[in-house]
């Protein structure tokens, strides 16, 4: 079974969020960038545990962007991917960043492609349902269990509300979120097995964007927190309903 | 035009496509033109009610086998659809069901797409939709370049808006593909508001010390109406359902009330949350960073606190 697993790189969790240029372009002075969480924690380590059930399993990695996406590539490999490719296209436009997947996902007819259920940067959430269209293939969204029983995948994915598990038959494209796997730190074997991984780079395809990013802003600061005293939670609740009307 | 698409779970319009009514109807009348509506499936409601939330005509696919989702059956009815009916613009809920077909729909239609829009956009030079970015630590003005936009609206940051008006019914003749995915299981969490849609949220962290300590917690969602959630640590230890851990990999929500106990608001649990209205902590240490993206903090121990904010409530409650 052939797996792609898609990755992007994204800043890390605790990076300070501020921009340049006018307020056109993230400021990417002093971030540290990490695997998006919902590639790393649950698409990839979830491939890597149906690879360790069935060594027939194949796990390729795909992501679309520069050079400076190469260090996080290498990681992905490390914790347990085979092969990456690496789109050479520094698009944000999530339909350009699909095509060119898809492009990928074509040429190498797999049976199962994973995304994170969204980036924590641009939190589209979009890649998966846009590759949904792209290869006319099924898409399950914001999968929580993923098991694979020969040519079917077993399902389960959030609801409003609750969980629905379902069946499929391969190929699948499944975005992935908290409770497919749990996060893995790549040991000393993985990463110096990753060094000599190979690590493909394609050069751009498609150029034509169907969005601008004009501009950032941070939100307005809060006017500060208004403290109320533990024995005044009469106070509290006068100032819920008088002034914040929230209940 | 501007088409709003309704979301349907066990044959009941969702609440979230509500307000992607209201907000599909003030984007049609800022552009002068009128809101309509399109539905897979058939529901319960009288859909002609619709029309109190805005639109003039609700597109109706009526076939039964939309009634369970399936996104790519989805996707490519609706896009089907919506070249039948001819629209503009066309708005989905950023709800579960949205975010899964939107893009596919967008792709199917050559549209550009935004996702998780927090406001109207602005459209008196050219098309320009804010979202939130950086789960929820910024905002993108983002400019659609296509004759055909789709957005997807975030939940709980327009509201609902419900005047006079009924909607005219229009069925639509579509070919529905089979679908090719069998649904095996259904789980619905029995009785609880679903976090996403819940207006008001009680939340515990490491400070009640173990599971044991909830009861002041429940007592308070219960007097309140609200419902649970939970910090990653409380989840990952298990000592609440990993379907009430809010944060950057869990839950993002918008409810109007948070009320944050014992969580010290780590900066990836603000990511989650920071998008609520108004934002109550409760902690007994006071250099506790989530007083900082607060609007109301109490400094004490939640034994003490909660049981008696409790008692403010049922008392506020009992005088009404």
């Amino acid at each position: 079974m052939k797996v792609l697993v898609c990755i992007s790189k994204t800043p890390d969790t605790t990076a300070k969020i501020a921009f340049t240029e006018g307020n056109t372009k993230f400021d990417e002075n002093g971030v540290q960038w990490i695997i998006n969480p919902y590639d790393e924690w649950y698409s990839l380590v979830r491939a890597i545990e149906l690879k360790e059930k069935d060594a027939n399993v194949i796990i390729h990695l795909v992501t679309v962007g520069a050079a400076d996406a190469e260090p996080i590539i290498r990681k992905a490999l490390a914790l347990g991917g085979d092969e990456a490719i690496r789109v050479n296209n520094t698009s944000s436009d999530s339909m350009v960043v699909a095509q060119e997947i898809a492009a990928i996902a074509k040429e190498g007819a797999y049976d199962l492609i994973l995304t994170g259920k969204e980036t924590i940067d641009y939190n589209s959430a979009s890649i998966g349902s846009m590759l949904c269209a792209l290869l006319d293939q099924n898409y399950i969204a914001a999968a929580t269990k993923l098991e694979i029983d020969g040519t079917k995948a077993i399902v389960t994915r959030e609801i409003d509300g609750g969980e629905e598990t379902a069946e499929s038959n391969l190929p699948i494209i499944v975005s992935c979120q908290k409770g497919m796997a749990e996060q893995r730190i790549p040991n000393m074997r993985g990463i110096m097995a990753a060094r000599t991984k190979p690590l493909k780079v394609v050069e751009a395809s498609i150029q034509t964007a169907t969005t601008t990013i004009q501009q950032f802003d941070l939100p307005a600061a809060k006017s500060g927190v208004k403290l109320i005293d533990p024995t005044q939670m009469d106070e509290l609740v006068k100032l819920l309903k008088e002034e914040a009307k929230v209940i | 035009m501007v088409l709003i698409y309704i979301d349907q779970a066990d044959q009941e319009v969702k609440k979230a496509s509500l307000e992607a009514i209201s907000y599909g109807a003030a984007l049609a009348k800022q552009m002068g033109t009128n809101a309509e509506a399109i539905i897979l499936g058939t529901v319960k409601e009288d859909l002609s009610q619709l029309g109190k939330y805005g639109v003039t005509k609700v597109h109706q696919v009526a076939n039964e086998s939309l009634n369970h989702f399936d996104a790519r059956v989805n996707a490519t009815v609706t896009a089907e659809a919506v070249k039948l009916a001819g629209a503009d613009v066309i708005v989905f809920a950023h709800n579960t069901n949205g975010k899964a077909i939107a893009p596919a729909v967008a792709v199917k239609l050559n549209a550009g797409i935004v996702t998780g829009a927090s406001a109207l956009p602005k459209t008196d030079n050219g098309f320009v939709v804010t979202k939130t970015v950086f789960s929820g630590k910024a905002f993108a003005s983002i400019k659609i370049d296509t004759p055909i936009k789709v957005i997807t609206i975030n939940q709980n940051s327009f509201g609902t808006q419900s005047t006079e008006g009924t909607a005219t019914l229009e069925t639509l003749a579509v070919s529905v593909p089979t679908s090719s995915i069998k649904i095996t299981s259904l789980n619905k969490v029995q009785g609880e508001i679903p976090l996403t849609e819940a207006t008001l949220v009680v939340s515990g962290g490491r400070g009640l010390k173990g599971p044991e300590n909830w009861g002041v917690l429940l007592d308070l969602a219960k007097a309140l109406g609200a419902s649970t959630a939970c910090s990653r640590p409380v989840s990952d230890s298990d000592w609440r359902p990993h379907h009430e851990h809010v944060g950057q990999t869990g839950y993002q929500i918008a409810p109007n009330l948070y009320i944050a106990i014992g969580i010290s608001g780590a900066i990836q649990h603000l990511a989650g949350v920071n998008r609520s209205k108004t934002i109550v902590v409760i902690n007994k240490d006071p250099e506790a960073p989530f007083f900082k993206a607060a609007d109301y903090g109490v400094v004490g121990d939640a034994f003490e606190v909660v049981p008696a904010l409790t008692a403010a409530i049922l008392k506020s409650k009992a005088s009404a």
